[in-house]
């Protein structure tokens, strides 16, 4: 009796996480516009994707921009966690502190703050200001990740990489980067993901000219239900399932 | 060769602290500066400086926005917490092969876009949703629930989108739990009760207090949530904050209520960051 309530209390908080999701895959399978009955399967909703060509520019554009800023992020975020972790110097509990402070700062605040920011230094909002906002928030989320690789490390083979005449750029190069990259990896695919998936920031730092998916489907789905809109939906979840997978498997990877 | 090695560490360092300085502590800082000026027609924010903004903030709408915004986040974070924690309790006394699957199945929602789960939230809710067909199906009602546009769909989407947050820090936390102690409690004669509040309770705190920061922040500023599955459109300090920004165009009002929305935050924080338990959490952290 108890391990059948244990049971049922589990799977339902998994049906909570996934039927939505599930149903709005089935349904963009749907050949019926506006009904919830089933009518047949059809590919429709998806042809209609593939020839709306605003679409496939907003696409474009996430990725270029999703490959920019996780790139910049991981160099910046394996930069910090390296830094970190290899030198004492003025300012690292700060530097520490920081990090804390930008993960947890509110989506919304840094938006409207590098706005600020940009419409002073009248940066026009469209591609630079994206990559530099979805940077700036992807790369703790980089930090955290390579720190908590790097320190399972074994300190001894940095000292033994010295006595032996090692320089820090060789160091850098010849160990740390072999040792770490599951955890680059990894932090590359998660900045991937947030800056494809991030509404909140990008809302405030695009411009009229530079479309990107997460904005265009938010202004798809301000207008209601449509099934093109569970296909987009369907598609985008599939890639993210994807990434996800990937960046578990590849930092569980032993080096 | 010592300055060769000088040169990596001063580049590195000089690279990240220019970058966290132009586009993290700056901005924070013009906000703050932005608060204090005034506003008129044609620009953004202009000269002189003025309180004017936080005077404004005193109008029972503003202060009502706040109190709700908080209330909601609240009683978010309290859902989530009644929900995740037996559930990532269960999940992490689980042995086996099936485990790292369950655990992945908890991740992907955490990762997975937000608003993507949102608009799924409103295939479920709407009139001709998933519940009001199985419900009407069954016979236990007549005519459709009006579940979409109303506080209660803010509420379940909240709770649908930040549950992950609360589950997957109480996870980790509940793995590290040393379950020689709940043995020794239980040997010592300690009832199940007993157990829990005094043993399993304190050791497990920092799971709780990450995974409500985690869920209580975010779920004051989704504006994206009250806008698609609300039915009072601005009921979150998010909404608030973005209307000023891009609708009303009133930026120093909006920046003034960013810094008021931080400065509780940053005390909140700051309380949890001076408890001894955050201290244990802190290092685990980063």
């Amino acid at each position: 009796m108890k391990t059948l309530t244990v049971k049922s209390y589990i799977s339902s908080i998994y049906l909570f996480f996934y039927l939505p999701i599930f149903v709005l895959i089935v349904y963009s399978f749907n050949s019926a516009q506006y009904s919830l009955v089933w009518h047949g399967f059809s590919w429709r909703w998806y042809q209609d994707l593939f020839s709306d060509g605003d679409l496939w520019i907003a696409v474009m554009h996430s990725l270029a921009l999703g490959i920019s800023a996780a790139t910049l992020a991981m160099t910046l975020g394996g930069l910090l966690a390296i830094t970190v972790f290899r030198y004492r110097f003025m300012g690292r509990k700060l530097l520490y502190g920081l990090i804390f402070i930008l993960i947890l700062s509110p989506d919304i605040v840094m938006g409207i703050s590098l706005l600020i920011l940009f419409s002073i230094i009248h940066l026009n909002l469209g591609f630079w200001s994206l990559v530099l906002a979805h940077t700036t928030f992807c790369m703790p989320f980089v930090a955290v990740t390579v720190y908590s690789r790097i320190v399972s490390f074994d300190r001894f083979i940095f000292e033994a990489a010295k006595d032996l005449g090692a320089k820090d750029t060789l160091i850098l190069t010849h160990i740390i980067l072999p040792l770490l990259w599951p955890a680059l990896l990894s932090g590359w695919l998660l900045s991937f993901t947030l800056s494809i998936d991030d509404v909140i920031i990008s809302y405030f730092v695009a411009g009229p000219d530079f479309e990107i998916l997460p904005l265009k489907i938010y202004s798809m789905v301000r207008l209601g239900v449509k099934p093109e809109i569970n296909a987009l939906c369907a598609i985008t979840f599939g890639i993210t399932l994807i990434l996800i997978t990937m960046a578990q498997l590849v930092s569980r990877k032993k080096p | 060769m010592k300055l060769h090695d000088n040169a990596l560490k001063i580049s590195s360092l000089s690279l990240i602290w220019i970058w966290l300085i132009v586009f993290a502590l700056l901005p924070f800082c013009l906000v703050t500066v932005a608060s204090f000026l005034s506003h008129d027609d044609t620009h953004m924010f202009n000269l002189p400086f003025t309180i004017a903004n936080y005077l404004q903030l005193n109008n029972f709408i503003y202060v009502k926005i706040f109190k709700q915004s908080f209330y909601i986040a609240g009683l978010c974070t309290l859902f989530c917490l009644l929900l995740g924690y037996p559930f990532a309790y269960v999940i992490a006394n689980i042995e086996g092969r099936f485990k790292n699957l369950l655990v992945l199945l908890i991740v992907i929602p955490f990762w997975t876009s937000s608003l993507i789960r949102t608009y799924s939230m409103i295939t479920m809710l709407k009139p001709k949703g998933v519940i009001n067909s199985l419900l009407l199906s069954t016979g236990l009602i007549h005519k459709p629930l009006a579940l979409l546009f109303t506080d209660t769909a803010v509420m379940i989407g909240l709770v649908y989108n930040l549950l992950p947050f609360m589950i997957l820090p109480l996870l980790t936390n509940i793995e590290r739990l040393d379950k020689r102690l709940v043995d020794a409690a239980r040997d010592l004669g300690a009832n199940k009760i007993t157990t829990f509040r005094r043993v399993i309770l304190p050791l497990t705190m920092p799971g709780i207090i990450s995974g409500s920061i985690l869920v209580f922040l975010p779920a004051m500023t989704i504006f994206y949530i009250p806008d698609l599955l609300g039915g009072s459109k601005s009921i979150l300090l998010g909404n608030l904050i973005q209307n000023q920004f891009l609708i009303a165009q009133n930026w120093p009002l909006g920046s003034a209520v960013s810094v008021v929305f931080t400065l509780i935050l940053a005390i909140l924080l700051w309380v949890y960051w001076r408890s001894s338990a955050a201290k244990q959490d802190r290092r685990a952290f980063l």
